[in-house]
């Protein structure tokens, strides 16, 4: 079964942290996806540019428009995500209490659907 | 060249030892012959042939190793195998082929692998699949899935179980596994709908494929009968299972006419068989029952009293929420919704269930059974938000808002 994490975070309060303290924290995201290549769960990950730097897109009667920033304003701000497959969505909420965000911020787990399904 | 290379990697692991060195060794000899024998001929052996080239790569590869590992491996591996180099006996070839392949078989779906890596071993060491079309069949990056089997070998070399025929009643308990991992395989390639899996149907046919060897191979076995039956039956619906966009089509609203009737046949004449001759197990029920709804050439002939029965032994020797699930359908057809429901409601209390879309989405069939359409609506959308499938969440949505007052 596959789970996205969606990891949130506050820019704010990283950019108040010493150098030591967020390399230590980038040293522990290196050692879980180590852990996570390694055991064959890892399906992918990115981290995203910014919030500040979005676009947000509306269609309405067929205009378009494109307004700056993100689509929810909050402090808290979608940062990256991670697709792990695992064997249960306990096992994905153990992966995401690892991850550093987790402490600080919060981790969204939430199953990714597949196209496969059973007929009645 | 595919069907042989499980028995070519079962001779080398049988002689040495070393599953993973031997698997890269086999891929090689493949290799080699997909090069020479289209110029050369096919040799009068393939077999021996492929188990002499691939024995060759391998002792290469072992003597490449560093000198201490060299010393160790050489003195433990090569030097029973060292006299079995020649071309084997050609009069014993098919029964020590045949009993290579199960004991690969067994040795893929070991106990101290996860299912996932006991999938993904049996289909890259037995089933002879490329790592990339293992990873494409499971939608995961290559990289994954080559780690995940990589990890597998390492596991098996590590609980250096040798490689050995397990005895009574460990053989049992190993086999129930292998069966577990094929119908696993099945179903990873039987739901499959469309779009991005076109890949996953190739796992139904590999699954099928391997059922039919270890049939073969244990022929008075009822379980692998029944297996082999329960996959024939179920895939000759898959037909008539989809609409061209991938929407799913219910047992009941199937175009039957579009159902295999070849694999159908066979698969009636496999259980009809195993059920004369061997102890009852589960695999056998789910054929049987399977068997039941093939023979029915309508929907509204399905003899749902018997479908009944058949679940209620099976909850008897293999009881599961899921099996409770179903057989409350085959009552509520065969003596009323509401004889349906109240098995249902046995299942409220089961933390297995909870969250589970499946016990919403049987409610509400049977809740539109008994003529209560509200609370019908209200239990296939909340079996919508639960599941996890795109087609099933379509297909719950339709439901939902068929009823619409």
């Amino acid at each position: 079964m596959k789970y996205m994490l969606l990891i949130y975070n506050n820019p704010a309060t990283y950019q108040s942290w010493t150098e030591a303290a967020r390399s230590e924290l980038f040293g522990e995201v290196d050692a879980i996806m180590k852990e996570l290549t390694e055991s064959g769960e890892l399906v992918g990950g990115e981290g995203l540019a910014d919030a500040s730097t979005a676009t947000t897109v509306r269609v309405r009667d067929g205009v378009t428009a494109a307004t700056d920033g993100p689509f929810a304003e909050a402090k808290e701000q979608l940062a990256g995500y991670l697709t792990v497959d695992c064997e249960s969505q306990q096992r994905a909420v153990e992966i995401a209490a690892r991850w550093p965000d987790a402490r600080h911020f919060a981790i969204e787990v939430r199953a990714v659907m597949q196209t496969a399904g059973t007929e009645a | 060249m595919r069907r042989l290379a499980p028995q070519v990697l079962g001779a080398l692991v049988r002689r040495y030892g070393n599953f993973d060195l031997s698997e890269d060794a086999v891929q090689e000899a493949l290799l080699a012959a997909a090069v020479q024998w289209p110029a050369s001929g096919l040799p009068d052996n393939p077999r021996g042939w492929l188990i002499t080239v691939a024995s060759r790569r391998l002792l290469d590869q072992l003597r490449a190793e560093s000198a201490r590992r060299r010393r160790e491996v050489t003195a433990a591996a090569l030097e029973p195998g060292a006299g079995e180099l020649a071309a084997p006996d050609p009069g014993d070839e098919e029964p020590t082929a045949r009993d290579d392949t199960l004991t690969l078989l067994l040795l893929c779906c070991h106990p101290a692998l996860s299912p996932p890596s006991q999938v993904a071993l049996t289909l890259r060491a037995v089933g002879g699949l490329t790592t990339a079309q293992i990873a494409s069949a499971f939608l995961v990056p290559e990289p994954t899935m080559a780690q995940r089997i990589s990890r597998a070998k390492q596991r098996i070399k590590a609980t250096a179980d040798p490689f050995r025929r397990p005895a009574e009643p460990e053989r049992t308990q190993r086999l129930g596994v292998v069966l577990d991992v094929l119908y696993l395989i099945f179903n990873e390639g039987y739901t499959a709908t469309s779009g991005p899996d076109l890949h996953r149907p190739e796992l139904t046919t590999e699954a099928i494929r391997l059922a039919r060897e270890v049939h073969r191979m244990l022929p008075d076995d009822g379980e692998v009968a029944g297996l082999l039956a329960l996959m024939l039956l179920t895939d000759a619906r898959r037909p008539a299972r989809t609409r061209p966009d991938g929407a799913l089509i219910p047992l009941a609203e199937q175009d039957r006419s579009r159902w295999n009737s070849g694999a159908i046949a066979d698969g009636v004449r496999l259980i009809t068989a195993a059920l004369a001759r061997a102890p009852l197990g589960p695999f056998q029920l789910q054929a049987a029952i399977a068997a039941v709804h093939a023979e029915a050439t309508r929907a509204e002939d399905t003899d749902w009293p018997q479908i009944a029965a058949l679940y209620q032994m099976l909850a008897r020797i293999s009881p599961s929420p899921v099996v409770t699930l179903n057989r409350a359908v085959a009552v509520a057809m065969a003596d009323g919704p509401q004889a349906g429901l109240a098995l249902l409601a046995t299942l409220d209390a089961d933390e297995r269930m909870t969250g589970h879309h499946r016990l919403d989405a049987v409610r509400a069939h049977l809740l539109e059974m008994a003529g209560q359409p509200a609370a019908a609506q209200a239990a296939y959308r909340r079996a919508a938000l639960r599941t996890t499938s795109l087609p099933e969440r379509r297909y719950l949505q339709a439901r939902a808002a068929r009823l619409e007052p």
